[in-house]
């Protein structure tokens, strides 16, 4: 069982360099502006976000019966179809496909399903090499880090630190630090592991059950080349990524790119209908919680979520606090959906780690309504009895000072008095998270409901008030 | 694999049926209220096409015949300087790699041009439709240092929805759109061209019957 992991915590860290989380809010948020750009630029920008939205729950609603329609057509193209119902049994089937090729070498491109799994320790420990040839990807694996970001798996790493790692591994010079250099470093020592490869695993972006086939997508065109070279091609996906059409993608290739990256399409778009000649495709189809959500009314349509990131993009408190502190394979405000309902304990400060500015939903390509999922969550932990002592106690205080208005405006005197005559350290001391980061504001002289009998007894425009006053005994 | 395999199977299948979910009609891609009828369109998509093809970082040549692609490529330094080109558009423009007589893939690992040709293009994005129905090998496409696509100027759609109904059903068992050349922007956002695949992408814009 994995330790309890608090938001706040981890991300202590990332904002005390303030340089850092300031560049990397910089960043992010000038990708969220390319995809602004990209959404205003289609008319019909909001009835494709409708479409989208209607077909994955239309999806959802009938996976039993599209799924086994996928796997009929698939087999029919002559792909191998395998069930996964966890991530063991996942990372299980794909290390025997690899030992019956008698394969030592796997090339891999970026799947968030495989790192869910987390299928290359699992291989690695097999004696299979694992190489992740997505750039961003490859770097963290040097690094021996996790992805921050689903689309930007490196974001949170400055040039020269990439420079390091490939002077380190790659042999490039120490120093270096201009991106197309050490691109063209990468690009050498990925070419000669494309050749070496005996299997390639790549992620799926959308499956189509009418047809069998399925869909990636990359800029880089790392997972053609895993899939085009290699004799073996396993594509592990999770259930949800079906469609029902064909034509269905036409809906989702012009949504993803564009909210991701704000490019129109990803550079290469392959749609895999059978394998080679001579070759093997094979399917790993995975739960691993997912029926679970897909039980629940209120989170069912995260399900819909295609991986595009723009909610990350968008979050403030994701842009600043860097994708490590939410400590999950995805994180941001859909991550924070999906986390805790895999494991509500560890992830519960997850759903904490949000302003409930609403913007990610406003981005959400597929209207996932994230932030009220997110406030759904706040009240299914304290409900469950996971919130820390801190928060409860907090929380039954406010509760009791609202519901009786005397001790409310006493409070309110003693909490005058004590801002202006308190020493600043009985003030701001652990008690008081708040204040880490933050002075309280100056007290003012008088409360409001004082200002207000001075100033307006009487001469109410909203009779209401008043009889509620009287009836509060003033 | 064999029985635990079958069960888990079974297993996801009776989990998702344990639980009923309102049933959501599926939208219509086409017809009247459907998205392709508010889909964007363009009164002029093949010059549409051509900016998009530049703004997602290739080079596009509108050219009339086959003899200016092969006037134009000998013009052009990568092409003149590729010591292994194939040809796979006819033979108005040869090439010394012949692709059916290749077994294994990884001996094209030295290609440095390919040249084909792309079914239609699409405005909106500059994508390219591109299948395996006359290329033997689908690593060439993706491992060949320079690409050029050759599109009909009387092919080129307006949006991702026409793309769909013109492919219809998939015939062959790959296809790919291609839009510009290989990229990467995974150092510090900085954009980066041939990342892994094609280092360049030129497109032809030929003006014939479509």
């Amino acid at each position: 069982m994995a330790t309890v992991s608090e938001h706040p915590e981890k991300a202590a860290a990332y904002i005390a360099d303030r340089s850092r989380s300031r560049w990397h809010d910089g960043a992010l948020w000038f990708v969220r502006s390319k995809r602004d750009r990209m959404a205003h630029s289609l008319p019909e920008w909001e009835q494709l976000r409708s479409t989208a939205s209607q077909i994955k729950a239309h999806t959802i609603a009938n996976l039993p019966e599209i799924l086994q329609q996928f796997e009929a057509n698939a087999k029919a193209r002559g792909v191998h179809v395998h069930w996964a119902a966890d991530a063991q049994e996942h990372n299980e089937i794909v290390l025997e496909i690899v030992r019956k090729q008698n394969a030592t070498r796997v090339v891999k491109s970026k799947s968030m399903l495989t790192e869910e799994c987390h299928l290359n320790p699992h291989l690695e420990a097999g004696g299979i090499e694992v190489i992740d040839t997505d750039l961003g990807e490859r770097i963290v694996q040097m690094r021996g880090e996790r992805p921050s970001h689903i689309v930007l798996p490196a974001i949170h790493i400055k040039k020269e630190e990439v420079g390091e790692t490939f002077a380190k591994y790659l042999g490039t010079e120490p120093g270096a630090s201009d991106p197309q250099y050490l691109t063209e470093a990468a690009r050498q020592h990925l070419r000669s592991k494309f050749l070496e490869a005996e299997v390639g695993i790549t992620g799926v972006n959308f499956a189509i059950a009418e047809t069998g086939g399925f869909v990636v997508c990359t800029n880089e065109g790392n997972a053609d080349l895993g899939a085009s070279l290699p004799r073996v091609h396993i594509a592990c996906m999770g259930i949800e990524k079906l469609i029902p059409r064909l034509v269905d993608l036409s809906v989702f290739v012009r949504l993803l790119a564009r909210s991701a990256t704000g490019q129109p399409i990803t550079t290469y778009t392959s749609h895999f209908h059978g394998p080679r000649p001579g070759c093997e495709l094979h399917i790993v189809l995975v739960d691993n919680g997912r029926s679970r959500i897909r039980d629940s009314d209120e989170f069912r349509s995260a399900l819909g979520c295609i991986r595009c990131g723009a909610c990350m993009n968008t979050c403030p408190v994701f842009r600043r606090s860097g994708g490590h502190s939410y400590d999950a394979v995805v994180p941001g405000p859909i991550g924070s959906v999906l986390s805790p309902a895999a494991d509500t304990k560890q992830h519960r400060s997850l759903p904490y780690a949000c302003s409930l500015c609403g913007s990610c939903t406003d981005v959400c390509p597929v209207k996932i309504p994230l932030h009220h999922q997110l406030l759904t969550w706040r009240q299914q932990i304290a409900a469950q009895g996971l919130l820390p002592v801190s928060k409860t106690a907090a929380m039954r205080a406010g509760s009791m000072l609202f519901q009786h208005p005397r001790i409310y405006a006493l409070a309110g005197a003693l909490g005058r008095r004590a801002l202006r005559w308190l020493p600043k350290s009985w003030v701001y001391n652990r008690a008081n998270p708040w204040g880490l980061d933050r002075d309280l504001p100056e007290p003012p002289a008088e409360s409001f409901r004082s200002w207000w009998q001075t100033n307006r007894q009487g001469t109410s425009v909203d009779e209401g008030m008043k009889s509620k006053e009287a009836k509060n005994g003033k | 694999m064999g029985s635990r395999a079958r069960d888990s199977r079974q297993a996801i299948l009776d989990r998702l049926r344990s639980r009923e979910v309102t049933p959501v009609e599926l939208p219509a891609i086409f017809g009247d209220d459907s998205i392709s009828q508010v889909a964007i369109g363009f009164d002029d998509p093949a010059t549409q096409f051509a900016g998009t093809v530049e703004a997602v970082g290739g080079l596009c040549l509108q050219v009339g015949s086959m003899q200016e692609v092969l006037n134009k490529l000998e013009q052009d330094e990568v092409y003149r300087d590729a010591a292994r080109r194939c040809s796979l558009v006819g033979d108005e423009i040869p090439g010394n790699v012949n692709l059916q007589e290749i077994e294994d893939p990884h001996e094209l690992s030295s290609l440095d041009f390919l040249i084909a040709r792309a079914e239609f293009g699409v405005a909106e994005n500059g994508a390219m439709w591109i299948t395996d129905r006359d290329i033997r090998h689908r690593a060439s496409l993706f491992i060949t240092q320079h690409l050029a696509l050759v599109v009909s100027r009387q092919s080129i759609l307006c949006n991702m929805h026409q793309a769909y109904e013109r492919i219809g059903q998939p015939e062959t068992p790959f296809g790919v759109f291609i839009a510009g050349p290989s990229k990467t922007a995974d150092i510090e956002q900085s954009l980066v061209l041939g990342a892994h695949g094609c280092r360049t992408l030129t497109v032809f814009l030929v003006d014939e019957p479509a």
